[in-house]
This record gives C-alpha cells, sequence and structure tokens, in this order.
C-alpha cells in the first residue's frame, strides 16, 4: 500500500492531536491529585508531627516549589521512567507496578484472544442475515449486555458458574497457577466477563460497518449480476469493511480499560486496576498518578491507532 | 442535598418533537409496543423516586430481620441486607440517588454540551476550533479512570458527584450537538436568517435549536444510560454515593458478600439498574425515525 501525501498528512496529524491530547491528559492528571485539600507531609507523618519535621519532608519533597516545576519534574520523571515513590509503603512505584501489570495485559491479551474472533464470526453472519430471528436474538442480546453495568455481568457470572454450576471459584489469585486447570479456575470468570462486555460492543459495530457496505450500490451491483451470498459477502463486502471493523475493533478493546476495573476489584485479580482502586482509598497520589497515565496512555494508543486504520483503509485517500 | 427528580425530562422525549409535528400532521407519532413498554417502566421508576419516602414500607435505617442476606418472605418482599434491613425500601429509596443525580448530570451535560456545540457550529473560525479540539482531548480520557481520580481528588459527594458526571459526558453531547448544527447551519434559512442581520444567539435560539431538539433528546436519553452506568460502577467501587445513603450500585457492593448464597439482596438493586437501563435504550431504539435522526 503506497501513502499518498494527503493520508500521510492526515495521519501526521492525527498523531499530533493524540501528542496534545496526551499533554492534557498529563495536565489533568496532575492538577487533579495536586489540587487536593490538606497537606501531603502532615498527611503522611501523621497528626503528633512536629512542625520541623513537617518543614523538613515538604522540602525533602520538593513540595514547596511552584506547582509549574513539580510538573515538570513528574513528567521528566516519567520519561526516564522514574514513577516516583508510593507514599503508603515508601517502595518505588515501578517495583508495585510491574507485576501487576503483566497480570492485567495477560488478561486483557486473554480476553482479546476469545472475543475478537466470537464478535467477528457473530457480527459478519448477523449482518448477512439481517432480519431473521439470529440476527434479532444476537441484537437482542448486545444491547442487553451493553446497557447493565459490567459488576451485574460480573456478578451472574459468578451466580450461574460459581454458586448454581458449582464449575469455578468465586475468586481469583493469579499467583497460585500450578496446573493449567488451575490457571482455567482463575482466568474463566474474569475472562468470561470481560468478553461479553467487549465482544458486545464489537458485535454492534462489526454489524453496522458490514450492514454499511452491503448497503452499497457495488453490493447491489454483484447482487444483480447473480453473486452468490457468500461471494457478494466475503469478495465484496468484507474487504471494503476491513477498516471500519478494524476501527470497531481497537474501539471495543477499549472499553477493556473500563471493564478491568471493575472486573479486578470483584475477582480480587492482582491487576494495575486492583492497585488503583486501593491506591485511592488509601488516597496514595503518586500511585494513582502512574496507574492513571497507564491507563490514558493504553485508551490514548488505541483510540489513536483506530483513526489511524481507519484513514489508510479509506480507499479514496489511497 | 435532595434531589427531587422530576419525571418530566424523561417523560417529554417525545413530546417537543410531537407538539412540533402536530401542527403539521393531526395524528402524531406513533410508538409501538415495545417502546410503551420501556415508557412505562421509566414512568414508574420516576414516580418511585418522586415518592419514594411514601412507598417504603419500613425506614430505610431500621433493622427488621434478625438474619441477615434474609430470603424474600410475606413481610420482606425483597428479603433483608446484610445488616438485616428491608431492601424493597432501600432499593425504593436508591432509586432517588441513581435516577436523581444521573438526571441532574445528564441535564446538565447536554445543556452545556448542546450550547456549545451550536456555538462551535454557528460561530464557525476559531472558536469551533479550539472548542472541538479541547473536547476531544476530554473525550479521550476513560470515564471511569476520569471518575476515580477526580473522586480520589476531592472525595465523594453528591454535588461532586453531579459535575463530574456532567462534565464526563458534556464532550460527547457537544459532538453530536455541533455535528446535526452545522447540516442545519447550512440550510437557505440560515442564510436568510443572516442576510436579515440576526445575530448569532437569535440564530441558535430560533433557527437551529428547534431543529435539532428531537435528536438531541433522543442522545439525551441514551447519555441518561451512560451515566446511570458510570454512576453505578463508581458506586460499587465505593467511589459513588456514600453511607448511609445508597443508590443502586452502593447496594450491590453493601451486600456482595451475599453473593456466594444467591442473597436477594445483591440481586435485585442489579435487575433494578437493569430494568432502567433496559427500558430508556428499548423507548429511543423504537422512538419512530424521524424524531431519532432528523440529520438523515
Amino acid at each position: 500500500m503506497r501513502l499518498n501525501a494527503r493520508a500521510f498528512s492526515l495521519v501526521v496529524n492525527r498523531l499530533l492531536i493524540a501528542l496534545v491530547t496526551l499533554t492534557i491528559v498529563l495536565v489533568a492528571v496532575f492538577l487533579a491529585t495536586t489540587l487536593l485539600p490538606g497537606d501531603t507531609a502532615t498527611m503522611l507523618l501523621g497528626q503528633a508531627a512536629t512542625p520541623e519535621a513537617v518543614a523538613g519532608l515538604r522540602q525533602a519533597m520538593h513540595l514547596d516549589d511552584p506547582a509549574a516545576l513539580r510538573f515538570l519534574r513528574w513528567v521528566f520523571g516519567l520519561l526516564h521512567g522514574d514513577l516516583g515513590t508510593s507514599y503508603a509503603n515508601n517502595l518505588p512505584i515501578a517495583q508495585l507496578i510491574s507485576g501487576r501489570f503483566v497480570n492485567s495485559m495477560k488478561l486483557a491479551g486473554l480476553t482479546s484472544l476469545l472475543a475478537v474472533p466470537i464478535a467477528l464470526t457473530l457480527g459478519i453472519t448477523s449482518a448477512m442475515l439481517r432480519g431473521s430471528v439470529y440476527d434479532r436474538c444476537v441484537t437482542v442480546i448486545t444491547i442487553g449486555v451493553i446497557s447493565v453495568p459490567e459488576f451485574m455481568i460480573a456478578t451472574s457470572a459468578v451466580l450461574l458458574f460459581a454458586v448454581y454450576l458449582k464449575w469455578l471459584p468465586a475468586l481469583s489469585f493469579a499467583n497460585e497457577v500450578h496446573s493449567f486447570s488451575g490457571m482455567l479456575r482463575v482466568y474463566a470468570m474474569p475472562v468470561i466477563t470481560l468478553t461479553f462486555g467487549v465482544s458486545a460492543q464489537m458485535i454492534r459495530m462489526t454489524r453496522a460497518a458490514v450492514i454499511e457496505t452491503l448497503d452499497t450500490p457495488y453490493v447491489e451491483m454483484a447482487l444483480l449480476k447473480g453473486a452468490s451470498r457468500r461471494r457478494i459477502v466475503l469478495r465484496h463486502a468484507l474487504p471494503n469493511a476491513l477498516g471500519p471493523i478494524v476501527n470497531a475493533m481497537a474501539l471495543s478493546l477499549s472499553y477493556l480499560l473500563g471493564g478491568v476495573i471493575i472486573v479486578e476489584t470483584i475477582f480480587n485479580y492482582p491487576g494495575i486496576a486492583k492497585l488503583m482502586v486501593d491506591a485511592v482509598a488509601t488516597r496514595d497520589l503518586p500511585l494513582i498518578q502512574s496507574c492513571a497515565m497507564i491507563f490514558c496512555v493504553g485508551y490514548l494508543v488505541l483510540i489513536t491507532m483506530a483513526d489511524i486504520v481507519s484513514i489508510l483503509s479509506n480507499p479514496r485517500l489511497r | 442535598m435532595t434531589m427531587t427528580p422530576s419525571p418530566a425530562p424523561i417523560a417529554t422525549e417525545t413530546n417537543p418533537a410531537k407538539s412540533l409535528a402536530a401542527s403539521r400532521k393531526p395524528f402524531g407519532y406513533r410508538i409501538n409496543a415495545v417502546g410503551i413498554i420501556g415508557l412505562a417502566v421509566i414512568l414508574a421508576w420516576a414516580l418511585v423516586a418522586l415518592f419514594a419516602p411514601l412507598l417504603i414500607p419500613h425506614p430505610v435505617g431500621e433493622i427488621v430481620d434478625f438474619d441477615y442476606f434474609g430470603p424474600m418472605s410475606d413481610k420482606l418482599w425483597l428479603g433483608s441486607d446484610y445488616l438485616g434491613r428491608d431492601m424493597l425500601s432501600r432499593i425504593l429509596m436508591g432509586a432517588r440517588y441513581t435516577v436523581g443525580i444521573s438526571l441532574a448530570a445528564v441535564t446538565i451535560a447536554c445543556f452545556s454540551g448542546v450550547v456549545l456545540g451550536m456555538i462551535a457550529a454557528v460561530a464557525g473560525g476559531w472558536i469551533d476550533t479550539v472548542l472541538s479540539r479541547f473536547l476531544d482531548a476530554m473525550n479521550s480520557i476513560p470515564s471511569k479512570l476520569f471518575g476515580l481520580v477526580v473522586v480520589a481528588a476531592v472525595g465523594s459527594s453528591i454535588p461532586v458527584l453531579v459535575i463530574t458526571l456532567s462534565v464526563i459526558y458534556t464532550p460527547g453531547a457537544y459532538r453530536f450537538a455541533r455535528a446535526l448544527a452545522v447540516n442545519i447551519n447550512a440550510m437557505d434559512f440560515i442564510t436568510v436568517a443572516r442576510i436579515r442581520g440576526e445575530n448569532i444567539f437569535y440564530i441558535i435560539r430560533a433557527e437551529i435549536l428547534p431543529n435539532i431538539t428531537g435528536p438531541v433528546l433522543a442522545d439525551l436519553g441514551l447519555r441518561f444510560v451512560f451515566i446511570v452506568l458510570l454512576l453505578s460502577g463508581l458506586s460499587f467501587l465505593g467511589l459513588g454515593v456514600q453511607p448511609p445513603n445508597a443508590d443502586w450500585g452502593a447496594l450491590v457492593r453493601e451486600n456482595i458478600g451475599g453473593l456466594p448464597f444467591a442473597a436477594p439482596a445483591v440481586i435485585f438493586p442489579s435487575l433494578a439498574i437493569a430494568s432502567l437501563t433496559i427500558s430508556v435504550n428499548m423507548l429511543i431504539d423504537n422512538l419512530p425515525k424521524k424524531i431519532r435522526d432528523r440529520s438523515a
């Protein structure tokens, strides 16, 4: 695929926008966590701290510097991989996060592996059989899943698989995995829950993308010249719907970021979202900042990729 | 802060467009049975939210059952919660928080989003560019995360929740309204109004707004669903409505310990949320096409 100048400039433009957004997000996260009422040094040292100790700690933590300076120092730290130290247990945040990050990525990866094929199959077939009973069932179920909160999918999964069927444990701990069946038992419930949410989004978007392509004049032409339904969908419609579909995939995977917060909490899964929710409970600000940045960057990468794919797949720009 | 949610904004989902249409067509629009069911459930919850204190069989804080996570019975229709309080009363009162906060947030979000969107569309130029860039950037912060960070920073209270939720959903409303308004803005009667020398506020109020009301109200309904879901999610994480008050999400959180026993206390608040959000979706999906997308 040869990029022409226009598509290239659009992509560069999109990347620039992503960069601007990243800056706004950085400022927003910093401001939100700095504008806290209450003094960090006093909070750390407790009520009984002497004024001298508080002043000393303030100086050591550079809390008396102007906010702009602290912001720059924080950003430079992030760029050098220095995420700061947790208030709660004084460990370097990079160390706290790394293991959890891997756990969360495992969860996200497994979910994508499961969700993408399911969603593609259901989305494309329901678009092909538009208006049939099958299509209506798929539509009703996906709308149902989208319009209930994630924790309801999770609690329903627990009720079904753990309480009534007794197949799986209700809680999962990823550190105690010794065998394949053990892994299955630990990951099954969180992955099922996330897959439901992600696929529902993906199915709707895939279906919409394929239907839009099926409504175009060239598909009508293929129908008129007597091509089979299979051939119409596979040869004529799908290649053209590919861009929107990949776009839809990336957008729905960003749903993972929201879903994972609930799912890790409810199943006690030691991932990064659980770490962040716990950090919010203990008001461990540097930890919240770092986790928030990881989530925002992940989200930003996904939606930027979605946009770039849809630019590149637009045949008019080739 | 007591928020008495009026059923009006939801109930009139169809009305402004309807009355608009009624002047043209004597019979107005027809909504099919599924839409009617959705509307009925929404109205029912709105009434419950309004009159909850009169409806509850037991005071919300009173321990009426010596057993916790009690089953459904004649006396306690939906069983009891983790302290032995009446679940039915708590759900009915919870409707006030869930419906009230969401309604307030969605009203603010859509009002500011639509006003900004219309201004951007009509004014164009740098105002449009700056607003669009900024709000698009806001849009690329994951909503649940934004909620988490704000609540961590300023603590959770009902005004903070309303403002946070409305800030999160303003960019979406803006984008939607702007897209609609840009279409209308290209029409001849706008050009005529401009030539007449009308000012920008007249154009927005008298020419653009009446033409986008229907789709904007439908969009408000969908955004209401998102807000209910996000609010429930935050409350479920313990960052939303704080005890002793509880919305439906907080009720699920309180009683999550009853999950292994399949206690009604953990199932029914979820069902309440689902009934509300699915009904709104059902109503919006079955609105006559003319109300839903005027842009088409």
